[in-house]
């Protein structure tokens, strides 16, 4: 069990996946539950179909909103090459969630190459000391839950069970994040993670 | 009393309703875009603007100002040399309601053409400049703006860098001042800047800032930190949360105010320190000037003029801790495939850079999504220099080569880019008789900084109706003489069109119209079929780099149909007609 009391997780993905909204949800569970929280995104030419992370650290006191390397408890990764991208910024006995979702950048096109078909099991067999891999189609389980673009929300799902965070915080923070009609919606997709 | 997640750019908008702010001006710009967002979809008490440009966004702010009202004008980086001319002179002037100007720098370049640093602009300018640290700064450093700019008769710099302006962090709600405005009094010897007048203000201009300089250390927002006399750091903004968490035994002085500086406190400081470090981003700004009131302190013979800073870069040079967060060494796995931003399914300008790759056209480019055109596979760009650029480098080629390369070179505008600052060079390209081809890529958006209106779009900042220019009629009316309206998906008539006019004498220009297929009106209502009996598999269709198309194991053709936009341009590049525009069964 990671405790809340410190937190750091690292959201990869390629712009357009919903991972600022993952960003959000974690900084506004943070301020309920009391903590520090600094969430850090990029906008702008990156999302674009580029490569894109945000850094969430919540604590007790948190100055640098950014996440180095061998830093991040947890890497949320929506993407297969994006978790091969990121693999490094986990620490010792971190954890990484991949969503088993191959989208192919232009530069394999471009150099007539093909996407990796091996980067879960590359990722499981590494080197890293204590870390677990944890890899889902958290795309189907969003289809399933209602809406694929719900995948961010499975995303969390899965990352809230390693935490000792009251189911009831992390629903209350996505009905602070999303209007009305969307709440149900998300909220089931959450399940769908935390059920897995 | 609230406590909310904010970004820095949300907190700057509350920050401005909470000083009773009555107007915000501005252009569109990573990273500052989201503070007048924020302003017009939260705060009704403000009339919140996109301006067509930042030089106007500041003139309308100076303008609310003289008039009584607090005003603020938020740019990027790049925009503060767009408002540079008014900037400098609103200096003379100084304010009656307060005027604050927010820029937001990117070290780091995230999402800009250049590094520059605006503090320079502080010095030059002669105006105080604030630099908060996190989003509760933000909030807090814009009201204390306002009072400085009020209480000393001047403009006040609010700077932001990218990770301060895009970084969410907690923010107390207060309650905001009432909109007040101050009486306007007419007075041609403060706000009329001719040579009489402007002479008696330069002084008044030097005397404010020597006296803002002289203000106490609470009132310049300096704080003190005092561990360690091994050590200490002189330091503001983002700067200063990695040099908190670096260095947790170092003596911090953290500025708020930037410029001007305090000369005693920061001698105070430095005189309790064995050594004295300045650690900022980008340019020595601090460290020149602390040298210069004879302090001994070191800065960028350690650190780098390029790029973000990083805890771990900081504590690698200052701490003989060394490096406490070891990172896992993670072997064979560093060979991550490099993910560019590209032009999405359905992106209008696809079909454009697609005609001009076919023509091996020379190209001169300016700043927008569709700067994407100079990279591979289009390889369609062949100079991209600033907002507008575009056109007055056309008109260059033309005159140095006498025409020469005119039959073979096109500028390429988006059209708020256009409206921004490409109509004065279009004009000029006409008066002075060149031959060239100017092509805008109306997608009825501004589209890079994440859908904003403009005067293109008939839609004003708070998705109400507007007058919208009709750009044929704006070129024919500055005297341009061929006009040309194309579809860029129908590829091949554009690229007919593009070298039929590239060939013209003359100045033409081509508006190719198609919404970004990122908003609703660019959507198209049929998705792109695959009829794979028909389909030899000669992969053309792939040569838009699509990102909803891909090659199947055996060499098909797969559309993604929850990606596909409907844009069309596969169908037109198929030549055995496999791919046909249609509506699949579930698909929305």
């Amino acid at each position: 069990m990671i405790m809340r009391s410190s937190l750091n997780i690292v959201i990869a993905g390629v712009g357009g996946q919903g991972t600022l909204v993952a960003g959000k949800l974690f900084g506004t569970l943070a301020l309920r539950t009391g903590a520090d929280v600094k969430v850090s995104e990029v906008h702008g030419m990156s999302q674009r179909g580029g490569s894109v992370v945000t850094y969430v650290k919540m604590g007790e006191k948190i100055y640098s909103p950014v996440i180095e390397k061998g830093g991040a408890d947890f890497v949320l990764a929506f993407e297969e090459i994006e978790a091969l991208r990121y693999a490094g910024f986990l620490k010792k006995n971190g954890k990484m969630i991949v969503n088993e979702k191959r989208i192919e950048p232009v530069t394999i096109r471009i150099s007539k190459g093909k996407y990796p078909d091996d980067i879960v099991s590359r990722l499981s067999s590494s080197t890293l000391e204590g870390t677990e891999i944890i890899s889902v189609d958290a795309d189907r389980l969003a289809s399933e839950a209602g809406n694929q673009r719900s995948v961010n929300m499975v995303m969390a799902g899965i990352l809230s069970k390693f935490t000792d965070i009251e189911e009831s915080e992390w629903f209350a923070s996505i009905d602070e994040i999303f209007p009305g009609k969307l709440r149900e919606i998300n909220r089931n997709a959450f399940l769908m993670g935390r059920n897995i | 009393m609230t406590r909310k997640l904010m970004l820095g750019n949300e907190a700057v908008a509350r920050g401005a309703f909470e000083a009773g702010v009555k107007v915000v001006s501005s252009y569109p710009g990573t990273p500052s875009t989201e503070i007048t967002e924020a302003v017009a979809l939260s705060y009704p008490s403000i009339s919140a603007e996109w301006a067509v440009n930042e030089k106007v966004g500041l003139e309308v702010a100076i303008g609310a100002s003289i008039a009584g009202g607090r005003a603020m004008s938020c740019m990027k980086h790049v925009g503060m040399n767009v408002a540079a001319d008014p900037l400098f002179t609103v200096s003379y002037t100084g304010v009656n309601g307060g005027l604050v100007i927010v820029v937001a720098d990117d070290p780091g370049m995230h999402s800009s053409q250049n590094e520059q640093d605006s503090r320079n602009y502080a010095l030059a300018a002669k105006m105080p400049m604030l630099e908060p640290s996190d989003s509760q700064e933000c909030k807090d450093y814009i009201c204390k703006a306002f009072e400085i700019s009020e209480r000393f008769d001047t403009p006040v710099i609010v700077r932001l860098t990218t990770r301060i302006a895009h970084g969410r962090t907690p923010v107390n709600e207060s309650e905001p001042l009432p909109v007040r405005l101050k009486p306007y009094i007419k007075s041609i010897n403060k706000y009329v800047m001719m040579p009489g007048m402007a002479i008696k203000r330069h002084p008044v201009v030097e005397a404010r800032m020597k006296g803002i300089s002289e203000n106490s250390a609470d009132e310049l927002l300096i704080t003190e930190i005092i561990k360690s006399a091994k050590l200490g750091v002189i330091t503001s903004g983002i700067t200063y949360q990695y040099v908190m968490e670096a260095l947790p035994e170092a003596s911090v002085l953290k500025l708020g105010v930037v410029w001007p500086l305090n000369k005693d406190v920061i001698k105070g400081f430095a005189s309790k320190m064995e050594r004295v470090v300045i650690l900022e981003e980008l340019d020595p700004f601090l460290e020149t000037q602390i040298k210069a009131m004879g302090i001994h302190c070191e800065g960028k013979s350690l650190f780098s003029l390029t790029g973000e800073y990083s805890v771990p870069e900081i504590r690698s040079v200052l701490s003989n801790v060394g490096d406490p967060v070891k990172g896992i060494e993670v072997s064979g796995l560093d060979t991550a495939l490099g993910r560019p931003p590209v032009m999405c399914a359905g992106c209008s300008h696809k079909g454009i850079f697609m005609a001009l790759s076919r023509l091996k056209a020379t190209v001169t480019g300016d700043i927008g999504c569709y700067t994407l055109g100079a990279l591979s596979p289009y390889d369609s760009m062949d100079a991209c220099v600033c907002m507008g650029a575009s056109v007055g480098m056309a008109h260059g080629f033309d005159k140095a080569t006498d025409h020469a390369l005119s039959a073979n070179t096109v500028a390429v505008i988006g059209d708020s880019t256009f409206l921004h600052s490409g109509i004065t060079s279009l004009i000029n390209s006409v008066y002075n008789k060149s031959n060239s081809t100017i092509i805008i890529l109306d997608n009825s958006i501004t589209g890079m900084t994440g859908h904003q209106q403009n005067p293109g779009t008939g839609i004003d900042i708070y998705g109400s109706p507007a007058s919208s220019v009709n750009l044929p009629a704006l070129c024919e009316a500055v005297g341009v003489k061929s006009i040309r309206i194309v579809d860029p998906a129908d590829i091949d008539v554009t690229q007919a069109v593009i070298s039929d006019e590239m060939s013209r004498d003359g100045v033409s220009v081509i508006i190719a119209v198609r919404p970004c297929a990122l908003i609703p009106q660019g959507k198209g209502e049929s998705k792109a079929i695959v009829d794979h009996d028909k389909c030899i598999k000669c992969k053309v269709c792939l040569k838009s780099m699509c990102p909803a198309m891909s090659e199947g194991p055996s060499g098909e053709i797969l559309i993604d149909l929850t990606q596909c936009n409907g844009c069309s341009l596969c169908e037109k590049l198929c030549r055995f007609g496999a791919i046909k525009m249609g509506k699949p069964e579930g698909i929305r």
